[in-house]
């Protein structure tokens, strides 16, 4: 009985090992550091729930590709009028909800309604900043009219933020999210995961998986045994930190450093002196060795930024030569600005890696020429009171992780306190211009003058490190939205 | 004896109460705004404020404070400002995973504990007792997270019997749910125990110590039946102390076992309400833990008078 007992044990295991082989796999465990306060994304701003939801559960007007592109999602087609202001949507025909109810023209007029309307807690109202009225013309037409001409509002249909919902399920969306994408709610196990099942009736192409599991891991030593087990096939953003070689080096994982739109800076309040004065700010860019902080803070991955912009861009211009790494340069522009004894200042610090351990990095930088920083580390709901909301600090680092986002140091209110009437001119002349190459121009405008004042520190873009099985297929490899698209994943044997 | 359990009960209650207002008052000099935590850092100012205003944060403390109270009283523990659930159904969906793991690890630690310090205090001062201290004492120090990262590489990634974490539900059956409460449980138990183990040695040392025993064992009776008759049954009042204490610590103290591991269980909802500023959830789970060690401390005054004669009837 002794030696019977293992062995049977043995083969009962081989049994269901070579079971879940051989089986053509159509479910995927995708891993996830954070799980989401509620998965309705019109109503709240952390990533992870448009990581789970978006394009996967929920779709919008338009959506954003795996480039950053602009696409067709619930409205096939638009014209835009002459002068800007009329956008007129061509909705698709035969598109259900997943509660069973038909997607028409007046739950897109719902939508947007409820998104800009005054009680809302939508956490983007500003998208919606510039509709002036929504109207359902018929069936499958929606005309969107605006206050004024708005070069973005086609992208910004495209975010998370802007989903359409159905006016019968809205209010519950937090708990049991119905949308019309090509998965459908399965269900959350509260702290472990969410379950997304295929939706039959789906109007496009249907998915190749039939299951998708959202599995959340906070802890990084926890991420990588469960990747290294297969109870995880997919990380799309995983906190590996040293265990990178040992992952790299494994045939059964395919990996994949990304760009993302995080924009990773040292935050700098431009109202409080020492900092008000534009030579301090040029010495803090001049101590700056940007390459040591990318090793030090996020494993040499990244990619250095002279300005807030993200490199992926095709508007982006490379600017990190502005003000190169130069302590002595550094030393005599705290000497010009009066500050030859030093400066002493805070540094406050939110959790995550980049920042606590790039903010040793950058201390030390800065204590060489002669800018004495003490480490205040703080966790995010301190950082977003102190820094964010109460403008009480003098650095910070950070990484702004929204897309398209440079419009923030137009912000009169915004916690770097930056205002520069030639910066606004340029956001304000980008907000009415729709054609293409013009914006591109102005966004290169604008990421000049940012640089040019040393408004912040320019960090690094944020990497994404992203881990699946060798044999899944489509995956994103970088992240231009906050997502985890599985619209064309697939396994292949 | 009911005049007893009405004193115990009316000072279990007067405890519950200040454990509220302290819960509370902590909470509200916390720094953090939930509703920009939930929003985040684009949200507009307005936005805030609505949610402010849904989330009822607008109201004075004291109103807020009695409402809350209020509703406890009747068994209402609120709705959380992130979930947007009751309250109380996420403490019982976490409660499905930690009071099951508490439970399994407690009974291991037992398990192991009691006949080792048994063996340890028979054989005092023998090379055997000495082995077996020396393996409680590095039991005590190796860290239970080091310890359960050791568990998993060996048997999750290597030879694949357990999950590396994760809960399935118990939905599924008995089977997987237990499967992944494995290793946790084994991890937790392993220091609980050798504490417990060393500490059985100690009180049964002292137990052996007394005249009864001499006196027993100068009647002729075996060492064996009076280590098991007379000595453990004496001894057992510190070793049950202990295990109260090792259980309220089970149910709430494992966040760090519960992020290797992770497992939606009460420690790390606890935790992530408090990242989140979600306070009406850690209030309830709060006030949920405090209540169960309270009921634990009454068990274990209960097992006193059972193993202790001299209680009962004094009581």
């Amino acid at each position: 009985m002794k030696i019977v007992k293992p062995i049977l044990a043995a083969a009962l295991l081989a049994l269901a090992s070579g079971t879940a082989a051989n089986a053509a796999r159509t479910d995927l465990v995708v891993g996830m550091v954070l799980e989401p306060p509620h998965l309705d994304p019109t109503a709240g701003a952390a990533a992870a729930i448009d990581e789970v939801v978006y394009a996967n559960l929920f779709e919008g007007l338009t959506r954003i590709g795996p480039s950053g592109e602009v696409q067709p999602a619930l409205a096939e087609s638009w014209e835009v009028s002459e002068d800007g202001l009329t956008y007129t949507f061509k909705l698709r025909s035969g598109v259900k909800f997943h509660d069973g109810s038909d997607f028409a023209s007046d739950d897109v007029k719902f939508s947007l309604d409820r998104a800009r309307a005054e009680g809302s807690t939508n956490a983007q109202k500003g998208l919606f900043a510039a509709i002036d009225s929504v109207e359902a013309t018929d069936p499958t037409t929606v005309t969107v009219k605006l206050k004024q001409p708005q070069g973005a509002f086609l992208y910004n249909m495209g975010w998370g933020d802007a989903v359409i919902v159905a006016p019968e399920t809205a209010d519950k969306n937090q708990e049991t999210p119905v949308g019309t994408g090509p998965f459908k709610f399965g269900n959350w196990a509260k702290g472990s995961s969410v379950t997304l099942v295929k939706n039959p009736d789906y109007w496009g192409e249907p998915v190749a998986l039939d299951k998708a599991e959202f599995r959340f891991i906070p802890d990084a030593a926890a991420a990588i045994p469960a990747m290294l087990s297969g109870d995880v096939q997919a990380f799309p953003n995983m906190p590996v930190g040293d265990a990178l070689p040992q992952i790299q080096s494994d045939p059964r994982f395919k990996v994949v450093i990304g760009a993302t739109e995080g924009e990773t800076i040292l935050s700098t309040n431009n109202k409080k002196p020492p900092f008000d004065n534009l030579k301090v700010r040029q010495a803090i860019a001049h101590a700056l060795d940007r390459k040591a902080i990318i090793d030090g803070g996020s494993s040499g991955l990244g990619v250095p930024i002279g300005s807030h912009f993200s490199p992926a861009n095709e508007a982006y211009v490379d600017l990190t030569g502005t003000y190169p790494y130069d302590p002595e340069k550094a030393k005599a522009l705290l000497a010009e600005a009066g500050f030859a004894d030093g400066i002493k200042a805070t540094l406050k610090l939110p959790p995550p890696g980049y920042a606590r351990d790039g903010g040793q990095v950058i201390a030390s930088q800065l204590r060489d020429v002669g800018i004495d920083l003490e480490i205040i580390p703080v966790e995010w709901a301190d950082w977003l009171q102190q820094v964010f909301k109460d403008k009480d600090y003098d650095l910070s680092i950070v990484s702004h992780t929204e897309p398209n986002d440079i419009g923030i140091y137009a912000r009169k209110d915004y916690y770097f306190q930056y205002d520069n009437p030639d910066f606004d001119k340029v956001i304000a002349e980008l907000d009415v211009t729709s054609d293409q190459a013009k914006r591109n121009e102005l966004y290169k405008q604008a990421q000049k003058i940012l640089a040019d004042d040393a408004v912040n520190g320019f960090l690094f873009e944020l990497p994404k490190i992203g881990v699946w099985d060798a044999k899944v297929e489509g995956m994103w490899e970088n992240s231009p939205v906050q997502a985890n698209d599985l619209t064309k994943v697939k396994w292949t044997d | 004896m009911a005049a007893y359990l009405a004193k115990r009960f009316l000072i279990a209650l007067a405890t519950l109460i200040v454990a509220s207002m302290v819960v509370f008052a902590v909470l509200e000099i916390l720094p953090g705004d939930p509703a920009q935590l939930m929003l985040g850092m684009n949200a507009s100012p307005d936005a805030v404020e609505a949610l402010r205003e849904q989330m009822g944060l607008n109201q004075p403390v004291v109103l807020r404070y009695l409402a809350w109270i209020g509703g406890l009283a009747v068994g209402d523990f609120g709705r959380s400002f992130t979930y947007s659930s009751p309250v109380i159904e996420l403490i019982a969906e976490r409660a499905i995973v930690s009071v099951p793991l508490a439970l399994m690890s407690l009974a291991l630690s037992t398990v192991i504990a009691i006949p080792v310090g048994l063996y340890a205090a028979a054989r005092r001062g023998r090379a055997s007792d000495t082995a077996m201290m020396g393996a409680a004492q590095v039991g005590v120090a190796i860290p239970n997270f080091w310890f359960a990262l050791l568990l998993i590489y060996v048997f999750a990634v290597w030879l694949r019997l357990v999950p590396a974490g994760g809960f399935p539900g118990w939905s599924g059956g008995i089977w997987p749910g237990i499967k992944s409460l494995l290793l946790p449980a084994v991890a937790l138990a392993l220091p609980q125990a050798a504490i417990l183990a060393r500490v059985t040695r100690s009180a049964l040392l002292e137990v052996l110590g007394e005249d009864y025993i001499r006196t027993a064992r100068a009647k002729g009776m075996p060492r064996r039946i009076v280590l098991w008759r007379h000595a453990l049954r004496n001894a057992m009042i510190p070793v049950l102390t202990i295990m109260g204490l090792q259980f309220a610590f089970l149910l709430a103290g494992t966040i760090i076992i519960e992020n290797v591991f992770y497992l939606p269980g009460l420690g790390r909802l606890a935790f992530q309400a408090i990242t989140q500023r979600d306070l009406i959830v850690v209030e309830g789970v709060v006030m949920i833990l405090v209540a169960s060690v309270i009921a634990v401390n009454f068990l274990v005054d209960v097992a006193y008078a059972v193993v202790d004669p001299r209680l009962r009837l004094a009581a």
